[in-house]
């Protein structure tokens, strides 16, 4: 039988991952469907009842993966609940029937580099060492590049003057992304920064400036957190975030002990996850002035719970509204853009007085 | 005479795994300990006042009893624990408990001790430094580091052994898996324990078993888990596998470790009877006493049929 690799989405990476696997496994990867109602549903039925809507996600991306056919099943991640997925996944999974294998990248909690390697070689046995970590560093390049570009993206999309054409030129960038070297992919990200700089925006000098903070996976995907980010660039709103796939894998753990230090006032020790950056990051936003912070997580994130008790101190010291959204498997998209107008709405009159 | 200092110990959370050493601890060094009355309807509602609605119930609960203690003592000990060495992580919850309480209660003098052994925060430097901030006398502060740590152990020994004589009794046997906080506490585990007395059942505590060897026994169940107090709650499973007639998982809205590994252990429990119950904020008990007592109607059943 013939393997077939899958994995679950997380948000515009997909693209990343697809490549790092189909070049160090060189067998056929095949990307989960596009998350769509269907996959939330059916994640929904399956998992357990208050556990956080990432592990929904997964699952449902993992059926509808099985589905298509994919036989090898990989789940990496960690840091809260994040790490103990796997497990109940699998069982959940070989539960409802079917058969495929399952390798788990994480041990205690954390991304294990050995234990995937391992994974590698189990699959394909010409690969080696040098070969993952070429691959590794290139993955990691493309990783960077796509953040960077999102970043810039974010700033000043809200601004084109032609609708639509940060997301074309975007398209087009992901698409590009197809088994390029590191030299390529160098190459193409300095010609698409260039194309990226030279679309017209009009940039008012008093424009709103929000910026979006909370939990890892619904900042990532889109999908859990029904487009807030885009919706709210679309009102013409500078957005600012700085938790992406970079900050999680290469500059947290140079920055954490410098942002606790640097937020002692409010906290003293690293509350989890994401959660005393959320702190420290909405500290400096109120000290720069910004009109409003997003706080999104999903439903029983403990983390992000501990943040939320602290946060609003900090709304009330720098006089910094702050929406928080909470996100679960029911929700529905209106009752998100309703709350969202209003903040739109609120932090305009604000600005205006 | 110099006044002694008061610290005070909120009943709730780690209360339940640490009391005997805390107060050994302090009573050695010189302080007097202030306890927190037991959870009621009065302390939840202070704590719901307090936290963000989506905090789990024991951590409410906790807040509440802070909150009760904030104008009787002069300290309120309030630990930070983030792991015990690899693999023995513990709930976020607790990573963030101090910083929490230190934000919410800004007028209260806070103690704290702070245990992370992956960075080097061992539990004996952490209470001498601890120690050092109440009694100024280092010898006394490790002195009694040493007695109470020696206390705890035989406090925990004497529980084990409880359990063990439990055992040989020939009524029905119900294990209830679930964090002592949330057994122990009145308000919350209590009308489980009292309906399944009343009926006649002995109750066997998972968090009362030798703690190194239901570690050891957890790793039969599941691999990857890291929670060093689910782990122990596991392990329990195993020992007493063969000897029990039912499990009780007992579980408090919405707890985050125990959503992933109670669903787990019930998916792989498959010849013992398994309930899975979930307490919230509401006091009603009748439907709990319904549940409860068709499952003691289960077992009963299973027993009398070999």
């Amino acid at each position: 039988m013939d393997r077939v690799v899958s994995f679950p989405h997380l948000g515009n990476y997909y693209i990343v991952f697809e490549y790092f696997l189909s070049n160090v496994l060189k067998c056929k990867v095949i990307v989960p469907p596009a998350t769509t109602k269907r996959t939330i549903e059916l994640g929904a039925k399956y998992s357990p009842d208050f556990v956080c809507v990432p592990f929904k996600y997964n699952l449902g991306n993992y059926i509808e993966t099985l589905e298509k056919g994919a036989n090898t099943l990989i789940q990496g991640g960690g840091g809260c609940r994040y790490g103990y997925y796997g497990e109940l996944e699998e069982k959940i999974l070989r539960d409802l029937g079917y058969k495929f294998e399952f390798y788990n990248m994480i041990s205690d909690n954390h991304i294990s580099l050995k234990k995937g390697y391992r994974f590698c070689k189990k699959i394909n046995k010409k690969t080696n060492l040098f070969m993952c970590g070429y691959y590794l560093f290139n993955s990691l390049l493309m990783i960077i590049f796509i953040d960077k570009i999102e970043k810039y993206l974010r700033l000043n999309m809200g601004f084109e003057v032609e609708k639509g054409s940060f997301e074309e030129l975007e398209k087009k960038y992901f698409n590009s992304f197809k088994n390029n070297g590191v030299f390529k992919n160098i190459y193409l990200y300095c010609k698409y920064k260039r194309k990226f700089k030279k679309i017209a925006i009009d940039k008012p000098k008093d424009h709103l400036r929000v910026a979006i903070l909370g939990e890892l996976y619904s900042l990532i995907d889109d999908n859990t957190s029904y487009n807030t980010e885009r919706k709210l660039i679309k009102m013409g709103i500078e957005v600012y975030r700085d938790t992406d796939l970079t900050y999680l894998l290469i500059t947290k753990r140079f920055k954490l002990a410098r942002m606790i230090k640097r937020g002692k006032k409010y906290i003293k020790y690293h509350l989890g996850a994401d959660a005393s950056g959320t702190i420290v990051k909405s500290l400096d936003v109120a000290k720069k002035g910004f009109d409003g912070i997003l706080h999104l997580k999903s439903f029983g994130c403990t983390p992000e719970i501990s943040a939320m008790s602290i946060l609003p101190k900090i709304s009330d010291e720098y006089n910094i509204p702050i929406l928080y959204f909470s996100f679960d498997a029911e929700d529905n998209e209106v009752g998100v853009d309703t709350r969202l107008e209003a903040f739109y709405d609120m932090i305009k009159s604000k600005k205006e007085k | 005479m110099k006044k002694k200092i008061r610290i005070g110990i909120p009943r709730a959370l780690l209360y339940y795994r640490y009391y005997i050493l805390w107060k050994s601890f302090f009573e050695i060094i010189g302080c007097t300990v202030v306890l927190s009355c037991p959870t009621n309807k009065e302390i939840l509602d202070n704590g719901k006042y307090l936290s963000v609605d989506e905090s789990c119930l024991p951590f409410k609960i906790y807040l509440g009893h802070v909150k009760y203690l904030s104008d009787k003592c002069d300290y309120i000990l309030v630990p930070r624990i983030c792991n015990y060495g690899k693999g023995k992580r513990v709930c976020m919850r607790f990573n963030g408990v101090y910083d929490v309480v230190y934000n919410l209660f800004q007028n209260n003098n806070i103690l704290n001790y702070n245990i992370d052994y992956l960075k080097g925060k061992y539990e004996f430097f952490e209470f001498i430094k601890m120690g050092l901030k109440v009694n100024k006398n280092i010898f006394r502060v490790i002195f009694s580091y040493f007695v109470s740590k020696k206390k705890e152990k035989k406090y925990n020994l004497s529980l084990n052994n409880r359990e063990i004589n439990t055992l040989k009794s020939n009524k029905l046997k119900i294990l209830i898996v679930s964090h002592p906080y949330v057994v122990y506490d009145d308000f919350l585990g209590g009308n489980v324990i009292r309906y399944l007395k009343e009926n006649g059942i002995d109750v066997l505590y998972s968090d009362r078993m030798d703690r190194k060897e239901s570690i050891c026994y957890a790793k039969e169940i599941s691999d990857t888990l890291y929670w060093l107090y689910s782990k122990e709650n596991i392990g329990s499973i195993v020992y007493y596998k063969d000897a029990i007639d039912g499990i009780i998982f007992l579980s408090s809205f919405p707890c985050g470790p125990d959503s992933l590994v109670n669903e787990l252990l019930i998916r792989k429990m498959d010849n013992i009877p398994v309930i899975n119950i979930i307490l919230d904020e509401s006091t009603a008990t009748s439907g709990l006493y319904t549940r409860l007592e068709s499952f003691i109607d289960i077992i009963k059943v299973r027993r009398e049929n070999g």
